[in-house]
């Protein structure tokens, strides 16, 4: 529990809310604090219960500083229409957009860490229609272990959250998909859906990035979302199981989302765990429950190690997408120096999508847009495998990002 | 062997010959015509291509020149004044006149002044540090000094002192066509009107922030105090979102502005050095 | 603190250690080939070596005044290669000749390391050639050969000199080496192209640690085969068969060491296989109808130079289909 708690009124994609308190209000964990902006937008709820010191700029991760309440946490109090027991609450007579009601009312996001409005990927665009539901299960990124534990200590929650999921899209069928490094997880969800046929688990391969969506969709169906396309063009809508999770909670509990697993990891780190954190909570208390900053750590990450954000310090909160953190040991810190591209072509043969980064670098850093355009830079899920696997150390991700920005530029303003 | 050459050369010389004038009828027939005067107004462009006026080079200039009939929209920042009278008296029309500009960085975090609290490891350029972070200090609106504006100039204007971490413009080579101030992503660099002897006096800062996270994070940055609104004269100095603006069309090169800053935010640059105030007195005293 | 965009993480792949892994993969043919021709193979691995780095560092460092780079191991593997390609009793002069147009000509003044088109011990190679036909054409006797020679040639320019004398083939097959003499490296030849074998386990340690793929040796040496085999069988007195091809000259080592270098080679599976067959076709021209034994060397160089325009059209295959 922290003692004051920062809460970014933007921590998904889409307008960030409006703030409905004023400095003094008192608020309860689990209060309205901040309104949905938009059609991509959600509510953000206070995750403690206390009074609200300002509402202020806060630097987030990028050190940009961004509006967010700050609240000085007195107790915690919770909303009293939150159901707080532990007991599995299986059954439901929801309909279908009511279930999206109760969504969109709780604030829930994407908590695989896109943090897109799940309200909003219910509603399929018009003319489109879902036939499959795939829960994501895989977590690829190495080090981050808080989808496992959930997947093994929420098990139940998580089906329930499935089928909630299930009735709001409509679909029959839904698929779980695990990575087999995780057999445990694995065998535990399939005892616990063996009593709906509708659902089953699929074991997949351990490759990276196998949680991508697009990848998972591919891996599960064999088909590919086409370029540009979403995943409700194949008839699929992808959930992480924290977002199941989350789903359950607020249908079933009226818990909105306020608090999440984050994993504290690192090789450094003296007790590496998972914490069920409250959204807010400055990094550096959990990085104090986990045995305190280890003195040779050189880089700090929220997220996992090949799509996580550096931060500038660790007074970042944790928003609903953060993952983990990661703190790096000073010596693997920095990169290796640059070299000329040898046209090895490992970025080629790394990356999930067909790109050519080795290229992609070279016009995105000569600014020849059109061609970036062309050679498909819109495509890139930014995975990082690319610049992992580049025996020069280039910094292939670097320009390809830039690209995109670009280019998405160029591609917006054609549009008006 | 001789009768072989004769051959070879006659050979030769009429394709030659056949060559050069099919050639001539075929360039004849497939002329496009094209006002004359866009080739002398061409000529009268200092021919630099880099897209200062907003065209696509100088032969598009030179086009549009002809094209419009009317010089109030087109200037070439390049040539100046000069250049554009010259224009305009090629077309017969009357030439806008406008101030010489230069390019002028707006930060004055240094090193020294400015602390870094972070290493950024990526690739350095300036587009990428800004779009993930906003920097390596803790003022998110100063310069990167990574030289994005550096190799956007086409003139060898613009250099990195590698001491103050900042970009330095060469004021005889600067031409303001504006390719820097498109380059850098915290808009720090700016067309002021260029004053004789090099003079400039500008608010070397663009934080947005309130005082005393600024001062904060760079012991010259403007703090907002609105001192030198109050001192200016001559209603040149505004101040918006904690950070005060010298209009330089409106300065007098007074330099009251700067004596009042508190933070020295605000710089004066190629001035002589102030009398200092206690000499004269001193001096009085003597004398009397 | 450090802060960085993502990935955070690194492969501990480098330049280095893909070109260190090469060498690796070229000392059982560099082994055999002191075996067969004695020190004189180590005194042109040596000065090939030692004149390649060297001349990289000082270029680099006085003419060009960058950093040398001379420790990311890539003058290394261009000097071996380029001893693999000369004969062992090369006078000492004219390799190191070799050596400099391969850094400085084909490499270096291309923009070095990854901006040269074509393959820079290949380029040294053929410009000695044709500038020393006669001392580049003279191999040195094996240890292994009858006492009295004093040169033997290779197989395939046994074979070419024959022809153009107006020999028939099946009297000249009587001087051929055996088919298991080739395969181990019982001939005559340059350093690096008298033993096959010790060439394929170089082959299959690449394989292994992934340093090459086998795109590109597979469609060099089974387009080869095809080629030659289409035409020994129809006219089995006129063409050796194409085992022999495979064998013989430097197939073996263009097909492994020389084509798979990743600057020149194209960046696709499916480019590559084009490379390769673009290869084994020119090269059997050459060995067939042109006046040259040996042609892979020649093959080699026309198809690096291809690689920008297959690198242009052969893409990978993008995933949700093309637009």
């Amino acid at each position: 529990m922290p003692k004051t708690a920062f809460i970014p009124v933007g921590q998904h994609i889409g307008a960030p809310a409006a703030p409905v308190v004023k400095k003094g209000d008192k608020v309860k964990t689990g209060q309205v604090i901040a309104q949905s902006n938009g059609f991509v937008s959600v509510n953000i709820h206070s995750s403690v219960s206390g009074t609200v010191k300002k509402i202020d700029l806060i630097p987030d991760a990028s050190g940009y500083a961004k509006q967010g309440i700050v609240i000085d946490v007195e107790g915690d109090e919770w909303l009293e229409t939150i159901d707080r027991s532990e007991t599995l609450v299986n059954d439901f007579s929801f309909t279908g957009e009511e279930i999206i009601q109760k969504i969109k009312e709780a604030g829930i996001v994407g908590m695989g860490g896109a943090t897109f409005p799940t309200h909003v990927k219910l509603v399929p665009p018009k003319g489109m229609k879902a036939g499959l539901l795939i829960i994501n299960g895989v977590e690829c990124e190495p080090y981050l272990t808080s989808d496992h534990r959930l997947m093994l200590e929420k098990a139940d929650e998580i089906v329930v959250g499935t089928r909630l999921l299930m009735k709001a899209l409509n679909v029959e069928k839904a698929v779980i998909g695990i990575e087999n490094n995780k057999p445990d997880a694995i065998r535990l969800l399939k005892e616990k859906v063996a009593a709906y046929p509708a659902i089953s688990v699929t074991p997949l391969k351990v490759k990276y990035p196998q949680g991508g969506e697009k990848q998972l969709i591919k891996a599960v169906t064999g088909k590919e979302v086409p370029s540009g396309a979403l995943p409700i063009a194949v008839g699929c809508v992808v959930s992480n199981v924290g977002t199941a999770f989350a789903v359950y909670e607020a249908v079933q509990k009226n818990k909105p989302l306020f608090e999440r697993v984050v994993t504290v990891t690192g090789k450094s780190v003296k007790q590496p765990s998972n914490f069920k954190v409250r959204i807010g909570t400055p990094a550096s208390e959990l990085v104090e429950a986990a045995g305190g900053l280890p003195d040779d750590t050189g880089k700090i990450i929220s997220g996992g190690p090949m799509m996580g954000k550096a931060v500038t310090s660790l007074e970042v909160p944790v928003t609903k997408g953060t993952s983990g953190l990661l703190l790096v040991p000073g010596a693997e810190a920095r990169r290796d120096g640059r070299m000329a591209c040898i046209r090895c072509s490992r970025c080629v043969t790394a990356c999930p999508m067909g790109l050519e980064p080795y290229l992609l670098m070279t016009v995105s850093e000569k600014q020849i847009w059109e061609r970036a355009e062309k050679e498909r830079v819109m495509d890139c899920i930014e995975c990082g495998s690319c610049s992992y696997t580049c025996p020069s150390s280039r910094p292939l991700l670097d320009y390809i990002r830039l690209g995109k920005g670009k280019v998405g530029q160029i591609i917006r303003s054609r549009k008006n | 062997m001789s009768i072989t050459i004769v051959y070879t050369v006659i050979t030769l010389s009429a394709i030659g010959t056949l060559s050069a004038v099919v050639l001539y009828f075929v360039a004849q027939k497939f002329k496009v015509y094209e006002d004359p005067r866009i080739d002398q107004v061409e000529a009268a462009l200092p021919g630099a291509n880099c897209g200062g006026c907003g065209h696509a080079g100088c032969r598009a200039f030179a086009e549009a020149c002809v094209k419009e009939n009317d010089l109030s929209n087109l200037f070439c920042p390049v040539g100046g004044n000069e250049c554009m009278s010259g224009v305009a008296g090629i077309l017969g029309l009357e030439a806008v006149k406008k101030d010489p500009r230069v390019a002028v960085v707006r930060c004055n975090g240094t090193c020294e002044y400015r602390p870094k609290t972070s290493n950024f490891d990526g690739a350095t350029t300036c587009a990428i540090a800004s779009s993930l972070y906003s920097g390596e200090t803790d003022c998110q609106y100063g310069c990167l000094g990574f030289g994005d504006c550096v190799v956007a100039c086409d003139f060898d204007a613009i250099h990195m002192n590698p001491v103050t971490g900042l970009p330095e413009v060469i004021d005889e080579k600067c031409v303001a066509c504006g390719a820097c101030v498109e380059a850098c992503p915290k808009m720090l660099i700016e067309l002021r009107k260029k004053f004789p002897k090099e003079r400039k006096i500008y608010v070397a800062c663009r934080n947005e922030d309130k005082g005393g996270q600024a001062r904060k994070a760079c012991q010259v940055a403007c703090i907002g105090c609105s001192k030198c609104e109050k001192e200016c004269a001559y209603d040149a100095i505004t101040i918006a979102n904690n950070l005060a603006f010298i209009d330089s069309d409106k300065c007098k090169l007074c330099r009251k502005c700067v004596s009042v800053c508190p933070t020295n935010a605000i710089i004066e640059v190629n001035f002589p050095p102030r009398k200092i105030q206690k000499e004269t007195t001193e001096s009085t005293t003597v004398n009397q | 603190m450090t802060i960085s965009p993502s990935p955070h993480v690194h492969t501990d792949d480098s330049v280095r250690k893909i070109m260190y892994r090469v060498v690796l993969a070229m000392l059982p043919a560099l082994a055999w080939s002191v075996f067969v021709f004695g020190v004189d193979a180590l005194r042109v691995t040596l000065i090939a070596v030692a004149a390649c780095m060297g001349f990289e560092y000082l270029i680099q460092r006085f003419v060009m005044k960058v950093t040398p780079s001379v420790n990311d191991g890539s003058a290394l593997v261009t000097g071996i290669l380029l001893a693999f390609n000369v004969p062992a009793d090369l006078p000492w002069w004219i390799l190191v000749l070799g050596a400099f147009v391969a850094v400085a000509v084909a490499k270096l003044s291309f923009g070095g390391l990854g901006s040269n088109i074509f393959n820079p011990a290949l380029v040294g190679r053929v410009f000695l050639l044709i500038s020393f036909p006669v001392q580049m054409t003279t191999w040195p006797v094996t240890k292994q050969a009858a006492v009295d020679a004093t040169t033997a040639a290779t197989p395939l320019g046994l074979i070419k000199e024959g022809i153009l004398n107006g020999k028939p083939l099946n009297e000249l097959m009587g001087t051929l080496p055996s088919t298991s003499d080739m395969l181990l490296g019982n001939i005559g030849g340059s350093l690096g192209e008298v033993s096959a074998l010790m060439l394929l386990l170089g082959g299959l340690y690449m394989l292994w640690k992934k340093v090459i793929t086998w795109h590109t040796p597979v469609a060099i040496l089974g387009s080869m085969f095809v080629f030659g085999a289409i035409f020994w069988f129809v006219n089995p007195e006129a063409y050796l068969t194409p085992v022999f091809h495979l064998l013989a000259g430097g197939a073996m080592l263009g097909a492994i060491f020389m084509a798979t270098d990743m600057v020149t080679s194209p960046m696709t599976g499916k480019g590559q296989l084009i490379y390769g067959v673009g290869i084994g076709v020119i090269t059997m021209c050459i060995r067939l109808f042109g006046s040259y034994p040996e042609g892979i060397s020649f093959a080699i160089l026309i198809m690096n130079g291809f690689t920008p325009l297959i690198n242009a059209y052969v893409k990978p295959k993008r995933f949700g289909g093309e637009k």
